[in-house]
């Protein structure tokens, strides 16, 4: 048997509906991070979360968010 | 005083590498087919696969270069650990499920699999090769920092260490023996990084590291000299007359009161405190005369707020400069996009047996990812406050920090940091040894081989690769390994993302535009880079105000650009085929 012949399908499926929503979902959170830090550079200096600024929070928001939306997206996935 | 070796460190260092070889020889049988080799014959479990994502990924920028940065500059290292994380998104929602469908062995296949064509095969393996070669940097750069510490020898010493290391793994048994190194390193990695951060915690913060009397705040002054010998405040340096370790809290919170140290913190607990506090850092300034060239490490007491929120690495942020921003936004874009565009992870999707194991070893790897980074910042932060930090080298934080604790904590962090390297450096090589081997000596250059042909071709070139490999570690000395990284990041980024995700969702792509795509993005971001004032400053030694580039990290414009130049290519050429099936 050759490579050519050993290959994969040529074509493969896109992907899901959900995970491109989860995905623009996720952009709009990141882009908002890195939007809010060079327009108000200032604003994320500020502690509303019992004194961890903003900036920690928004970080450590975006690391526990990828995750979550990660989890999501194998669950929903799993019952297909 | 920095760096003092000990019998029990070398002990623990030589059980963790003897282990990691042992492994990779008993695994041998099993990479003797190609399929075995190149894909440990797509048969690893998604579990083990999602751990040994994390092994693979979180290189020697992820834990010393990070770490070392939150401790030297703040908030800023952290922004890594932000990027380096949201780019596993792109890896799961976009291109987990249709890569493991459409590739085999190497990245080539996958962007080929439509087309057949030579010229995407040649252009993908070179890109392959490129990305691998910056992304080898950092990672033996890291290797011989932690060698000079740990047993007492030079940095070159720790490079051939890894270099001779990883290419047994890599020759012994291929992609089989790399996933199980993958994931006995990412495992001991997390786990570890855990145990530190609950010492951490458990400490509390405390007033100059918990040493009675003040902060010690006179400068301190290390001399190179031509001949090679070192002074230290104009006394040759020994083992009883050192720099002394740096990076302390000179005052707690008023609530505290007179109090020398807060006791045990929660997590959110910690961060509170430690941004009402004041710390010392140190700034350094050089300058060169002819008795040699005088580093000046002047400490400054200054409110650790300050190093919380951005700006303490990008100056461009706080300083407000558009030329600094624009570096800011360019490198957090290229985090985000590079990782879904990095040969040695996306090769771990052919050691899976379907789409929905990719998937799912995608999300394992990214729950580990996710934790370990939420770690980092504990460890920066630790770090800077330990009063145990080498002001000379950034990638020793996180080791250093480990001493604060025990010399046997010290020796199995050093261990496993040395053992992150072997995971993600055989990743790097086995994605570079795939690309010369199937890539260009069997498709490019068309040279019928047999399945064991295959393997001998793939293992001569791990032994190429380890050899370059080691000779870029001794070169690029002393850099921080979380800024090389950023490189490889950047360049991965241009050259292969606008080509995959177009491939995927655009029908009118070509193969010429694929081409295209690649190598102007690859030579595009590899010419901002050599041409920018980072490179100027901390490579040719020139001021960086000479360099022609207004930024020095290249995605912003050299991504978008990718993309440009896939669709307008890809317009003025012949529609494809109709796919076959």
């Amino acid at each position: 048997m050759t490579d050519r012949d050993a290959r994969q399908p040529r074509t493969a499926a896109p992907a899901s509906r959900l995970g491109l929503a989860l995905f623009g979902l996720y952009v709009l959170l990141y882009g908002g991070f890195i939007t809010l830090v060079l327009a108000r550079p200032d604003l994320v200096a500020e502690r509303p979360f019992g004194g961890v600024n903003l900036a920690i929070a928004c970080g450590l928001g975006l690391i526990v968010a990828a995750v979550l939306l990660s989890v999501v997206y194998m669950v929903a996935r799993a019952g297909r | 005083m920095l760096h003092e070796t000990s019998p029990l460190a070398i002990g623990i260092f030589a059980a963790f590498v003897a282990g990691v070889l042992w492994l990779s020889f008993r695994l041998g049988r099993k990479g003797q087919s190609a399929q075995g080799y190149y894909a440990a014959h797509g048969q690893v479990h998604w579990a083990v696969n999602g751990i040994a994502f994390a092994g693979d990924y979180l290189s020697a920028a992820s834990f010393l270069g990070i770490c070392g940065m939150i401790a030297f500059h703040g908030y800023d290292g952290f922004l890594y650990s932000i990027g380096f994380l949201a780019g596993w998104v792109v890896a799961l929602f976009v291109i987990a499920e249709p890569i493991k469908e459409l590739g085999r062995f190497t990245f080539a296949d996958a962007l080929d699999a439509r087309f057949d064509s030579w010229g995407i095969k040649l252009a993908v393996a070179i890109s392959t090769l490129v990305v691998s070669v910056f992304y080898l940097i950092p990672q033996m750069v890291g290797a011989g920092s932690l060698v000079t510490p740990l047993l007492g020898l030079p940095h070159w010493v720790g490079v051939i260490l890894v270099g001779v290391a990883v290419t047994c793994i890599v020759v012994t048994a291929g992609m089989v023996s790399t996933t199980w190194v993958q994931f006995i390193k990412g495992s001991l990695l997390v786990l570890f990084c855990g145990v530190l951060t609950g010492l951490i915690l458990a400490r509390g913060l405390a007033v100059n590291a918990g040493r009675e009397g003040p902060v010690e705040m006179t400068p301190q002054v290390r001399t190179l000299r031509p001949d090679g010998t070192v002074l230290v405040d104009g006394k040759p340096r020994g083992p009883d007359h050192d720099l002394r370790p740096v990076g302390t809290i000179t005052r707690l919170p008023e609530r505290y009161g007179d109090a020398r140290v807060t006791g045990p913190l929660g997590p959110l607990a910690y961060l509170a405190a430690l941004e009402d506090s004041t710390v010392v850092t140190w700034e350094k300034t050089t300058r060169t005369d002819a008795e040699g060239m005088h580093e000046t490490f002047t400490p400054r007491e200054r409110p650790a707020a300050q190093l919380l929120r951005p700006g303490g690495y990008f100056k461009g942020l706080a300083g407000n400069t558009l030329a600094g921003r624009l570096d800011f936004a360019s490198l957090m874009l290229a985090l985000f996009c590079g990782t879904a565009s990095l040969p040695h992870i996306l090769i771990r999707y052919y050691t899976v047996k379907d789409a929905a194991a990719a998937r799912k070893s995608t999300v394992v790897g990214i729950a580990a990812i996710g934790g370990f980074y939420v770690l980092t910042l504990y460890l920066g932060l630790g770090a800077m406050t330990s009063g145990a930090l080498d002001p000379t080298d950034t990638n020793m934080a996180a080791p250093l920090l480990a001493k604060s604790f025990s010399e046997t904590l010290f020796a199995i962090i050093s261990a496993i940091a040395f053992t992150t390297v072997l995971g993600t450096v055989s990743g790097l090589i086995m994605a570079g040894s795939g690309a010369v081997a199937h890539d260009l000596v069997e498709n490019v250059c068309g040279v019928r081989m047999t399945d064991h042909e295959k393997v001998r071709v793939g293992k001569l070139a791990a032994v190429a690769l380890g050899i370059v490999a080691m000779a870029l570690g001794i070169v690029f000395k002393g850099f921080n390994v979380g800024f090389l990284v950023g490189w490889a990041f950047n360049i991965a980024a241009s050259a292969n993302l606008p080509a995959l995700v177009m491939l995927l969702f655009w029908r009118r792509t070509t193969k010429q535009g694929i081409i295209a795509a690649v190598i102007v993005g690859m030579l595009a971001s590899l010419g901002w880079i050599l041409l920018s004032a980072d490179t100027f400053e901390k490579v040719y030694g020139l001021p960086g105000s000479q360099a022609p580039m207004p930024f020095s990290q290249p995605g912003l414009v050299t991504i978008p650009l990718g993309f440009v130049v896939l669709v307008v290519v890809s317009l003025l050429t012949p529609p494809p085929s109709p796919v076959r099936r």
